[in-house]
């Protein structure tokens, strides 16, 4: 593919689908005709139409026509007699375009699919990765990728999950949802493709906060990644600033100004603003805690109190924090062994801090973290693992 | 439209008290009449317990008989309706009912034929 239709595809694969799964009414079809309205694009480009998206859906629209004819099969008349029933001309306003991509968001992340097969569908689907890129972002092997995606549509064909967006009274479970699934997909090793969907959530659904938050805290997490994977792992206190994509920072921090001005917090926005008082220097811990605070309000979980944990060893000292981490039930989780071994380093407990610096080494996920875990046990100053900065 | 099943799971063990059941019973009904208001009921109805269940299996030719559930549960096939929706969203807005009516699981599944 030639850069221009690369980039015309990453940003406009979705809407295309969308538009021609609600045209055509099969998405299997809808995905062909697309791929195969780009392959044209491939040999026709430059110079590139001055609506993109408008002549892919439109070729993609005209070959599905073509095919029709080509083909009269039992299964297609019913497909030829809607197509030809329809508007010769695709729908060009952006009201309609956009509540296709709409729809199609909320019918990959229905409820009756299950989160494996919502996040795969949805990265298919909206952000137009390869069956090979999802299997490798999620450490599966691609025929098992695959069969979750072939399944999937399957369900959605058979048991009849509408293309819609669903009704008011159903629509914040659902919109939950669907950030659960981005968030999943950005944490997984997709975050462009996550950050890009964040951004067409933003457009679609301006109005639920939560969205602006999660994009937010996936821009501001995404600012700081080259400088804490440079070199393996380097936690938040000692990473070099000049790494920092001081754009990415800069929009996330207007994200969540708007999200504070709208006064709707949620465990998106309060944890983007954790991320907004962290990519601005000196971290303000007590403002840090207080966020905590009404995080763990919200979003009761051990992970989040043992984050709170962390943020109470700055504001008052690593006894007080070291008596919250011992009363959570999180050993299997490396974090809690490393934000253990850092307090008893502080608190002058070597040998404990180095068994626990030990069992976070053997347990962590990454290499990275490995070597920097091992490193501590020896290296005895700075550099506290935050908790809140995983690689 | 498309024909769905919901299926009603039961724990094995005793049922709950008589006061309890009377209620059960009186939403059940209400569901019923609702669903029948609606236009999407097609039938409903209660099975006795499993250890009242008989199989029969064809061995070629021959039918083997033989008493007792075709796979002792713990949960097990209490009951069922049968709905004609327009989508899943329709039939889960129903099974949602029935689940709230029995307080026990309910499996939505649809026809492949209807």
């Amino acid at each position: 593919m030639t850069s221009e239709v690369e980039r015309v595809f990453r940003e406009e694969y979705g809407r295309a689908v969308s538009v021609l799964v609600r045209q055509l009414g099969d998405i299997d079809l809808a995905e062909e005709m697309v791929a195969e309205a780009f392959a044209e694009a491939v040999r026709r480009w430059p110079p590139v139409p001055p609506s993109p998206a408008g002549w892919i859906i439109t070729t993609a629209r005209n070959k599905a026509v073509d095919r029709h004819r080509r083909e009269s099969t039992r299964d297609a008349r019913h497909a030829q007699a809607h197509l030809l029933a329809g508007d010769p001309q695709p729908p060009e306003e952006v009201g309609a375009v956009q509540d296709d991509r709409l729809r199609l968001i909320f019918t990959c992340c229905h409820p009756a699919l299950g989160r494996a097969a919502q996040v795969a569908l949805t990265l298919k689907l909206l952000g137009g990765l390869s069956t090979a890129e999802i299997a490798a972002a999620f450490l599966v092997p691609e025929p098992t990728m695959a069969q979750r995606i072939v399944r999937a549509k399957r369900k959605i064909a058979r048991a009849r999950i509408p293309y819609r967006v669903p009704h008011d009274a159903d629509l914040p479970e659902r919109v939950t949802s669907v950030l659960a699934v981005v968030y999943l997909i950005f944490n997984q090793g997709a975050a462009a493709a996550a950050i890009r969907l964040g951004r067409q959530l933003l457009e679609l659904i301006p109005d639920e906060p939560e969205v602006r938050g999660l994009l937010a805290l996936m821009l501001l997490t995404e600012s700081r990644r080259a400088a804490r994977t440079a070199g393996g792992f380097v936690p938040l206190d000692r990473q070099d600033r000049t790494l920092w994509d001081a754009a990415l920072i800069a929009e996330g921090h207007a994200l969540v100004r708007e999200c504070l001005r709208r006064g709707r917090p949620g465990p998106y926005q309060l944890q983007a603003a954790i991320q907004a008082v962290h990519t601005d220097p000196p971290t303000d811990w007590t403002q840090v805690l207080a966020l905590y605070d009404q995080l763990l309000g919200r979003l009761p979980t051990p992970v989040v109190a043992l984050n709170r944990a962390v943020a109470v060893a700055e504001v008052e000292g690593p006894a007080a924090a070291l008596t919250l981490v011992d009363g959570l039930q999180l050993g299997d989780y490396p974090p809690w062994h490393a934000v253990r071994a850092d307090l008893l380093r502080r608190l002058g407990r070597r040998a404990e801090a180095d068994a626990a610096y030990a069992r976070a080494a053997e347990l962590a996920p990454t290499e990275g973290e490995r070597l920097f875990l091992e490193g501590r046990m020896t290296s005895g100053s700075g550099g506290s693992w935050t908790g809140q900065d995983r690689p | 439209m498309a024909k769905y099943l919901l299926s009603v799971y039961q724990p094995e063990g005793t049922p709950p008290a008589p006061e309890e059941l009377e209620k059960i019973m009186a939403r059940v009904a209400a569901f019923q009449e609702d669903a029948e208001a609606a236009g999407v009921w097609v039938f409903s109805g209660g099975l006795d317990g499993q250890e009242t269940a008989t199989v029969v299996h064809a061995q070629g030719d021959e039918v083997l008989v033989t008493d007792g559930p075709f796979a002792e549960a713990k949960e097990y096939l209490g009951g069922l309706t049968i709905i004609d929706c327009a989508d899943l969203d329709e039939a889960l807005h129903w099974g949602r009912r029935a689940t709230l009516a029995t307080t026990l699981p309910i499996e939505v599944r649809p026809f492949h034929w209807a």
